[in-house]
């Protein structure tokens, strides 16, 4: 990026956000955390003295630890949404086992003797658990829950996917957007509290013994204050709540246009784009970023709000052809032509659902298109030549790829050989470059911002309109690399805000403008 | 008094104590001799309730011990262990005041007795406010016993006490106990393996073996009368200068050539010691004596 700012200006810039995440990072942290001892203490001292337990209880608590935090939260959607809650109880449980455990070593590390002492001097039960084993058990105790703070402030970026902020935000969409100045304002502070913290309670346990009790009693205050932090940072109100992508958040394309052409002002809250649209189905979200032809908008009966004011630029898809290729197969144009116009937003949507969520093969789901639209011949076994197809490596793709596969075994005498997941754009790119494979299908605006990278001016200038833009990517191809853009295939994987069909029904909301003037409204 | 009556504990097939009854008097020192593994300890456990008996029971005072509370009953009772088990996180003043603490007296009351205590066990008042790792083995055991005595409780249990020290700290440390007033007056069972401690300080030794009682009496009567040929055996390594220790002038007293002088409780290992220093006899005569004695109690 060109006019990248150094990080302090960029930590200065956005240093209410940055404080905002800090401060949900650290209440995130400590609420867990609080929670984890209250339920972990008591339960390392149970199975302390019921050791016959401590096999079971041990074991699950570790298998709790195992689970992957993003498939955790994932889990948690259904039952407790998004935000707040599901981030603490993934965090709780991650906090759980050093505590049960360090409580429990702790307590069976305490001396025989000494308590055999405490019990011979008519201690009861009670009274040798609070004025011996705990008191001295409590280094390996504080170790324990020392271990799972610094474990909470790494886990805890992760609330971000679910809209339960911290400085995961700042992290994932630094991430997304390929800013690192803004990985490094989330991971700097985050390393830095884990660290921080880590030393505080390291001072903690090396307090000496005697000191230890009315030490122990400053914890749970420290703790309830730094939890509380959560709660002092709350966005603006508004009627209805708005899940984005960390990307789209920091895009042009994205929130900042929405802010700047449509004046839009609603709640957001930042979310994974994992977990973005079943948020928007359980009703978490009313309003989600997303794309045009995604699967999961049909899955989720949800619907893209048309962007009457063109922020974002199109992503029209057409192949791209060697020149040299079309050369070399006169009738190849005219075959991959014969898509072109066929496949509208709604339809492709259509198909990636039938292979995103009804799990059924790119090439069923090519054939059956294919066959549904009368454009269908079975293959000649054609042996004049191999036409090469690549495709990245997402459901849309394959398809595509498939169909393209059929009509040239169908309509010519060529054979075909598919190259299919070639990782991101620029791999597919390099390989058609090199003369790899002979075509692939590709988006106008990833021709664009991708690959060709323009001035800004220049791009402003093309991106409201979709005929400029292919015409721009399609004159330039050829002059830079003897690449041809043939026809648009007809749809546009765009950007888009979605709403839940019924209720953009309900409020009349079906342009990006009518949401603004919806929310305008007292 | 202590009574125990057939007294039993097993774990699983193993019979750890197997029948064992014995009677304590009021102020009377009973020492539980025998080999690791022979029952002892948990016999003195089960006393107060460290370990619960599979069958039989124990009088304290003629109060069945199953019919209190055991943390009350532990109150009553001084406890001293061969690790001296001491709390590590409490300073020397904290680990005396426990069994007090407990009892709820007041700080004033506390410290006095503190002050009492320590004088009388020879420790220095500047160690009350330091933790236990800080002091030697010897001064620890001393404030494991000062612990153990601080409510003054009538019955004081023993276990090993001793145990931990090196020989002549231990031989110090004894000679110590048996002058401290606080335990003259007591009802003491005490644990040891240890044959030369337990002829000092026991008034009667029970010497245990496999969880059975095999006799019990005063040091003479196991030396002079033993019951059977494990008693004798047990003896055998010590059997010189234990008898030398058990025979008092006063036993042997019709041998010596004067007999007004005669302190009678003085033991003839004493008697041995400052014999050639205006003693009432000299070495050969204490000998002679000696060996008229034996003969006689042997007839």
């Amino acid at each position: 990026m060109k006019d990248q700012q150094n990080l302090w200006a960029f930590m200065y810039q956005e240093s209410d956000k940055l404080l905002t995440q800090t401060l949900q990072h650290i209440g995130l942290t400590f609420i867990s955390l609080i929670i984890a001892v209250l339920v972990g203490l008591p339960l390392g001292i149970f199975i302390a003295r019921k050791k016959r337990y401590s096999g079971a209880v041990l074991g699950i608590a570790g298998v709790m630890q195992t689970i992957p935090s993003i498939a955790l939260l994932g889990f948690m959607i259904p039952l407790l949404g998004i935000g707040a809650k599901p981030a603490i109880v993934a965090l709780f449980i991650y906090a759980l086992l050093p505590i049960i455990r360090n409580t429990y070593t702790g307590i069976l590390g305490v001396d025989a003797f000494v308590t055999e002492a405490a019990t011979a001097m008519g201690m009861s039960k009670k009274q040798i658990l609070f004025k011996v084993e705990l008191p001295l058990a409590m280094p390996v105790i504080l170790a324990g829950i020392r271990t799972a703070t610094v474990i909470n402030v790494g886990v805890a970026t992760l609330a971000s996917f679910i809209a339960a902020g911290g400085l995961g935000e700042f992290i994932f969409g630094g991430i997304s957007l390929n800013n690192t100045n803004m990985i490094l304002a989330g991971a700097i502070p985050a390393a830095l509290l884990a660290i921080i913290f880590d030393f505080l309670l390291s001072r903690l346990q090396n307090i000496r013994l005697k000191k230890l009790k009315p030490a122990t009693a400053t914890i749970p205050v420290l703790l309830l204050i730094l939890a509380s932090l959560y709660f002092i940072p709350s966005a603006y109100g508004s009627k209805l709540l708005a899940g984005f992508t960390p990307e789209f958040m920091g895009r042009q394309d994205g929130d900042l246009g929405l802010k700047q052409k449509y004046g839009l002002k609603i709640r957001t809250i930042v979310i994974s784009d994992a977990v973005m649209y079943k948020a928007a189905f359980e009703k978490e979200l009313d309003v989600i970023s997303g794309y045009s032809t995604d699967g999961r908008l049909k899955a989720f009966g949800l619907m893209v709000l048309q962007d009457d004011k063109g922020i974002f630029p199109p992503y029209y898809a057409a192949p791209i052809v060697r020149q040299s290729s079309l050369k070399k197969f006169p009738d190849l144009e005219k075959t991959l032509d014969l898509l072109a116009g066929h496949i509208n937003d709604s339809i492709m949507t259509e198909l990636n659902y039938r292979t995103d969520y009804l799990h059924q093969s790119p090439e069923r789901v090519a054939k059956d298109f294919l066959v549904e639209q009368r454009l269908f011949k079975p293959s000649c076994n054609g042996t004049d030549g191999v036409v090469r197809i690549g495709s990245k490596i997402f459901g849309e793709q394959y398809i595509l790829a498939q169909m393209y596969s059929m009509l040239i075994q169908g309509y010519t005498n060529h054979s075909v050989s598919t190259k299919t997941g070639l990782g991101g754009t620029k791999i597919c790119f390099d390989a058609l470059t090199n003369d790899q494979i002979d075509l692939y299908p590709e988006y106008t605006g990833t021709g664009l911002l991708v690959l060709l990278q323009p001035d800004s001016k220049i791009v402003d200038s093309l991106t409201v309109d979709k005929n400029k833009t292919y015409n721009f990517v399609r004159t330039e191809f050829v002059k830079k690399y003897n690449i041809a853009w043939l026809k648009p295939i007809g749809f546009n994987n765009s950007y888009a805000l979605m709403m839940r069909q019924k209720q953009s029904d309900q409020l009349g909301v079906k342009t990006i403008s009518d949401l603004k003037k919806y929310l305008d409204k007292k | 008094m202590i009574k125990v009556e057939n007294l039993s504990k097993y774990f699983g097939e193993i019979r750890a104590v197997d029948e064992v009854s014995f009677e304590v008097a009021e102020g009377e020192n009973l020492v539980l001799l025998g080999t690791s593994g022979c029952g002892k300890t948990t016999t003195l456990k089960m006393i107060n309730r460290l370990i619960e008996p599979t069958s039989g029971s124990v009088f304290i005072n003629d109060q069945n011990i199953m019919d209190q509370q055991p943390e009350s009953l532990r109150l009553g009772i001084g406890y001293v262990l061969q690790n001296t088990g001491l709390f590590p996180h409490y300073t020397i003043e904290e680990n005396i005041a426990v069994v007090p603490q407990l009892l709820g007296w007041d700080h004033a009351r506390i410290k006095e007795r503190t002050q009492q205590l320590i004088g009388k066990l020879h420790l220095d008042a500047s160690l009350l406010k330091v933790y236990p790792a800080q002091l030697s083995g010897g001064q620890q055991q001393r404030v494991g016993l000062a612990r153990a005595l601080m409510a003054d409780p009538p019955t004081l249990l023993m276990d090993e006490p001793f145990g931990a020290l090196d020989n002549v700290t231990r031989a110090g440390i004894r000679k110590e106990f048996l002058q401290l007033d606080e335990l003259t007056r007591k009802t003491i069972i005490m644990v040891t393996h240890d044959v030369q401690e337990a002829f000092e300080l026991g008034d009667r030794i029970c010497l245990m073996d496999k969880g059975r009682v095999v006799q019990i009496g005063t040091p003479k009567e196991l030396l002079f009368q033993p019951a059977d040929q494990f008693v004798s055996t047990f003896l055998q390594s010590d059997r010189l200068q234990l008898e030398f220790r058990s025979v008092t002038l006063n036993d042997i007293r019709e041998h010596l050539p004067k007999t007004d002088t005669v302190n009678k409780d003085q033991s003839l290992w004493s008697a041995m010691e400052s014999a050639d220093k205006d003693g009432v006899a000299d070495l050969s005569q204490l000998m002679n004596a000696f060996n008229q004695y034996q003969t006689k109690i042997k007839a």
